[in-house]
This record gives C-alpha cells, sequence and structure tokens, in this order.
C-alpha cells in the first residue's frame, strides 16, 4: 500500500497512472480478499451443498412424482397429495405427532426451567446434579430405551411391581408400551427423561445472563421469591423460552427413533409418528414419491410453528 | 431446624429434596442396567431388587464379546465418530471464520442457505439422500455417513456465533504483525474457541456415536454395522437373554460417557457463549 499513496506530484498525468493502479490493484485486493473467504467457506459448503441443499430441492419435487427407486420416474401431479386424505395411517400419524408435540413440548419446558432454577442455586454437590440430570440425554437410545422398556414390562418389571406393591390391583396396573391407551404415555415419559436435562443447560446458560441487580432492586421493592420469579426471571429468560420452545417443537415433530425402539409405532397405530409412517413409506414400501409428500407435510408443519412462534415472540 | 450447629431453612430441604429425587429418576434406570448386567437372566426381574448382586456374574461380561462381534462394531463406531467430529470439527470452524471475521459477495446469502436448514428436519430429505448417495455407489459404506454427517449447517451456526463474540480487533492487529489469515484462524481463533470446540465435539461425538436410523438405513451388512444397530440386533435376535443384552448396552455407553466427563466442564460456557441459548 505504501507505493500507492497518494501522489504527491503535481503533474497531471503521472497522478492519473498511478491513480488507475490504486484502483485496479484494490479491485485485485477485493477478489483477492474474496477467494481467500471462499477457500475457508469451500470444505463445508461443498459438502453441505451436495448432501443437504441438493437433496431438500430433489425431495421437495419427489413429493409430486411416482417412484419406486428402480423404474423410471413418473410425474404424478397431485395425486400423492390426495392420497393423503384417504390413507387412514396418515391421519393417525398425523394426529398422534401433534399430540406428542403437544404434550411433550409444555412438559418438558417446564422441568428443564424447574430444574434449572433449583441447580442455578449455590448448592452443595451442584456440579455432579448438573451431570447427572444432563447424562440421559447423551446416553446411547438404543440402550436407554430397552432399559425402559425392561423397567415399564407390564407382567415382570421394577415399576409395575412397585405399583401392585403399594395396593394397585393387578387388573388397573398400566400395560405401558404394549397398552393402546398407555403406549403414548410411555414415549412421553421417555422423551420427557431423555431430553430434559439438555434443556436445562440451555436454561442454566439464560439464567447466568440475568443481571443480580435486577433481583436486588426487586429485593428492595419487597418482593417474594415468587414475584421475583414471575417479574424477573420469566421476562428476562424469554428469549430462551423462545429458543428451546421452538427447537423442543422441532425435535418433537421428528420424534423417531425413540418410538421405533419402545413401541414400534403400535399397538395398532397408537404411536405411530409422521417420520415412522416416511420411514414405512419410503423403505419397506419404495414408495418414494408419497414418503417425500409426507416428509413436505411434516417440514410445513414445522414451518408453520416455527413461523407462528417467531411472529408471537416479535408481538411480545 | 439445625444440623450440626448450622440453622438450615425448611425452603433448602425442600431444594434438597427435589433435587435428589429427580436426580435418582434420571440415574435409576442406569443402575438398574448396571445391576442387570451382573445377574443371571432369571433373577433380572427379581423383586424386590437386589440392587447389587450377591454373586455378581461378569461372565456376562466376557460371553458378549463372542455372541456378536462387539468388538467390531465398537471399532466400525469409533472410527466413524473420530473422522466426523474431526472433519466437523475442521470445517465448521474453517467455514465460520470467514461468515464472523472477512468481507464477500453472498455472505449473507450464503449464511441463510446454512440457517434456513437448520430447522430442516433430516427425516425430510433422508430419502433423496440415501437415492443419491446409491447413485456415487456409496450405500453400504461408512462414507456415505461420514459425508451426510459430517458438513453440518449446526457446526457452522454454532463456531460463527462464537467467532461474533471475539474482539475484530484482535484480527486486525495480527494482520498488521503480518499474519495471513490462515495463520490468524490457526493461531487465534481456534485457540481462543475452547469452550465451543468442546461444545461441537459433545454434539457431534453423541450424535454419531449414538445415531440409529443412519446407519439402519445405509449399513445392511454385518461387518459394517455400529454399536447402535449391533445393539439392536442384538436385542431381537437374544431378546430374553436380559443380562447380556444389559452388558452390551453398559459396553455401548462407556465411550460416550467418558467423551463427556472429559468435556462438560467446558459445556455450559460452550452453550453460554455460542449463542444457543438464543
Amino acid at each position: 500500500m505504501t507505493t500507492l499513496s497518494p501522489a504527491m506530484s503535481d503533474r497531471q498525468p503521472a497522478t492519473t497512472v498511478r491513480r488507475k493502479v490504486r484502483v485496479v490493484s484494490r479491485r485485485r485486493r477485493r477478489i483477492e480478499n474474496a477467494l481467500i473467504a471462499y477457500s475457508f467457506i469451500a470444505p463445508n459448503f461443498l459438502g453441505f451443498a451436495v448432501f443437504t441443499l441438493g437433496p431438500i430441492l430433489f425431495a421437495f419435487a419427489l413429493a409430486f412424482m411416482h417412484w419406486d427407486g428402480s423404474n423410471p420416474i413418473e410425474f404424478a401431479g397431485l395425486d400423492n397429495f390426495w392420497r393423503l386424505f384417504e390413507d387412514r395411517a396418515f391421519i393417525d400419524a398425523f394426529w398422534n405427532t401433534i399430540i406428542y408435540t403437544a404434550v411433550s413440548v409444555p412438559l418438558t419446558l417446564a422441568c428443564a426451567l424447574g430444574l434449572a432454577i433449583l441447580l442455578n442455586q449455590k448448592i452443595f454437590g451442584r456440579d455432579f446434579f448438573r451431570t447427572a440430570m444432563f447424562f440421559p440425554y447423551v446416553a446411547s437410545l438404543v440402550a436407554v430405551a430397552v432399559v425402559w422398556n425392561m423397567v415399564f414390562n407390564p407382567e415382570m418389571g421394577p415399576v409395575n411391581m412397585l405399583l401392585y406393591t403399594i395396593g394397585i390391583p393387578p387388573e388397573d396396573l398400566p400395560g405401558w408400551a404394549a397398552d393402546r391407551h398407555w403406549a403414548m404415555v410411555t414415549v412421553i415419559l421417555f422423551g420427557i427423561w431423555k431430553s430434559m436435562g439438555y434443556y436445562m443447560v440451555i436454561y442454566l446458560a439464560g439464567l447466568q445472563g440475568i443481571n443480580s441487580e435486577l433481583y436486588e432492586a426487586a429485593g428492595l421493592d419487597g418482593a417474594n421469591a415468587w414475584q421475583k420469579f414471575i417479574h424477573v426471571t420469566l421476562p428476562q429468560l424469554a428469549p430462551t423460552t423462545f429458543f428451546v420452545t421452538v427447537m423442543l417443537t422441532i425435535q418433537s415433530f421428528k420424534v423417531f427413533d425413540q418410538v421405533y425402539m419402545i413401541t414400534q409405532g403400535g399397538p395398532g397405530t397408537s404411536t405411530l409418528v409422521l417420520v415412522y409412517h416416511i420411514y414405512n413409506e419410503a423403505f419397506i414400501s419404495w414408495d418414494l414419491g408419497y414418503s417425500s409428500m409426507i416428509a413436505l407435510v411434516l417440514f410445513l408443519l414445522v414451518l408453520v410453528v416455527t413461523v407462528v412462534q417467531f411472529r408471537r415472540q416479535r408481538e411480545d | 431446624m439445625r444440623i450440626a450447629g448450622k440453622k438450615i431453612k425448611p425452603a433448602t430441604i425442600a431444594v434438597y429434596l427435589t433435587v435428589i429425587v429427580v436426580t435418582v429418576i434420571m440415574l435409576l434406570p442406569f443402575a438398574w442396567m448396571l445391576s442387570a448386567s451382573l445377574k443371571l437372566d432369571r433373577d433380572v426381574f427379581a423383586f424386590p431388587i437386589e440392587w447389587i448382586p450377591a454373586q455378581p456374574r461378569w461372565q456376562n461380561y466376557v460371553d458378549i464379546w463372542t455372541k456378536i462381534p462387539l468388538a467390531l462394531f465398537i471399532y466400525n463406531t469409533s472410527k466413524l465418530t473420530i473422522i466426523v467430529t474431526l472433519l466437523q470439527l475442521l470445517t465448521s470452524s474453517f467455514a465460520a471464520y470467514a461468515f464472523a471475521k472477512l468481507h464477500f459477495p453472498y455472505k449473507n446469502t450464503l449464511f441463510l442457505g446454512y440457517i434456513a436448514t437448520i430447522a430442516m428436519p433430516w427425516q425430510v430429505y433422508m430419502v433423496p439422500q440415501f437415492l443419491l448417495m446409491r447413485e456415487f455407489g456409496l450405500n453400504n459404506t461408512h462414507l456415505a455417513l461420514i459425508c451426510l454427517q459430517a458438513f453440518t449447517a449446526f457446526g457452522v451456526f454454532l463456531m460463527r456465533q462464537f467467532y461474533m463474540s471475539i474482539p475484530t480487533e484482535l484480527c486486525e492487529a495480527a494482520r498488521i504483525d503480518g499474519m495471513n489469515e490462515y495463520q490468524i484462524w490457526a493461531k487465534i481463533m481456534l485457540p481462543l474457541s475452547k469452550p465451543a470446540l468442546s461444545t461441537l465435539t459433545i454434539f457431534t461425538f453423541v450424535t454419531t456415536w449414538n445415531d440409529f436410523l443412519g446407519p439402519m438405513i445405509y449399513l445392511t451388512k454385518t461387518e459394517l454395522k455400529t454399536i447402535q444397530i449391533g445393539l439392536r440386533m442384538f436385542i431381537s435376535q437374544y431378546s430374553a437373554e436380559y443380562g447380556l443384552i444389559m452388558a452390551a448396552s453398559v459396553v455401548a455407553l462407556v465411550p460416550v460417557l467418558v467423551v463427556f466427563l472429559a468435556l462438560q466442564r467446558f459445556f455450559v460456557e460452550g452453550v453460554a457463549s455460542s449463542g444457543l441459548k438464543g
């Protein structure tokens, strides 16, 4: 840059030449800088574009096609869309997904917030408790699901044994995963147990960001613990709650693994969820167009809920 | 109430009681798993529960290695997890540096491309992704799983949020000292981003190690399978051998436990500083 410092000479032509050199060289620098930046992004972006962006676009196109994966693709128009309304299993899967989300999101949120508030205090062994709460989240799903199935085994599992010992007659004992009415409850309980520790950590991070002077001010105004919670903690945590709600909702809409391990979607279709149906249609029936249509529904569901939540947050 | 001469408030007792009860609920399934893994099948469901078996059956931990190729499954999973985690850390932090600290055309458009897919469930595009991989001849290879897990929008987003919090003056000072951008990334940004890198490591390691649907779709050959589908296969084949199933489950849990405990002190800090809290 030093060679291009403003020209001191009063001779007109030389200045023009120098200015030109400066413009060319500045543009060259800008291109060089852009190339350097792109070289940083390229390794990740190429993989991301090929293996994520591409398939997403393909998925949307596939929803309007008939394809079994080996014969030629045929254009299907809205066939797959109309089929949704006649597909009993899809309708069940749709409502089950909504129910799962509507129940597990608020419950997980409440548990996570409660735990975070308890474990944000200076109590003995706090780090141990935090780690313990978080552990189910990182534990292998296959392993914990099989334990869960054994512990909640209707005939010999310790949970029902305990319920029996405290006086519940055998015919009233819940059938858990094997019972139409209890299967969804079992899956939801498992989901809360497994994931609340993660959201607790996010809430802990949120709580640590609250200015302690706010509590002191509220204390001076004579607020009790409950009033402090309602008027300081909750409003201050609003961005965290928003984030947690969005994440939880998305996670709940795409629930699959735990259903697959605990109930296999059954009994009947009582715990069949959208992703399970997508999986069945794609990898069992090889009806790739129709499975993509269900995936499109899932995507629209996630999109609508996320947009609504964003709107509501902006209003607040 | 007084304990050891100190006055203790009822509220404090309530807090401890709640925390302890919840912790017990969270950990009880693991305790039950550990206990059952040392029992004979017929003793697993004995009630009341004998938490510490009088005669622990260590043989379960010997038998599982011969019943299924557990060692091979662990090797496969470790290989996948380590490669995916390293690639993820490297490419994400590399891309995130450009998004956070450099200026270039289409920066916002490209970043939006990442953000838009964060909320997109993988399940929406898993089918076309599978078809694409099959087209590349990658089904029944580990490479397919590496490709689909190593380049996530989430990783770039997490690292970028953290880099945004590092003062830009630091980079400018380094530039004046004659460092190029690659050196700034390697010598200044990477060492400063330990909390974010740890967070991403935990997330990637845990997700890859525990991934089930991915390997289930892509890997049908036994010699390629990961610990999760191997375990699942074992569970359906030997559904009544509870002791063995529990022992295998414990073995599948240990690596994640080790990584988590080693990195967890960075974790809350990482979540807090990376904007993951929203």
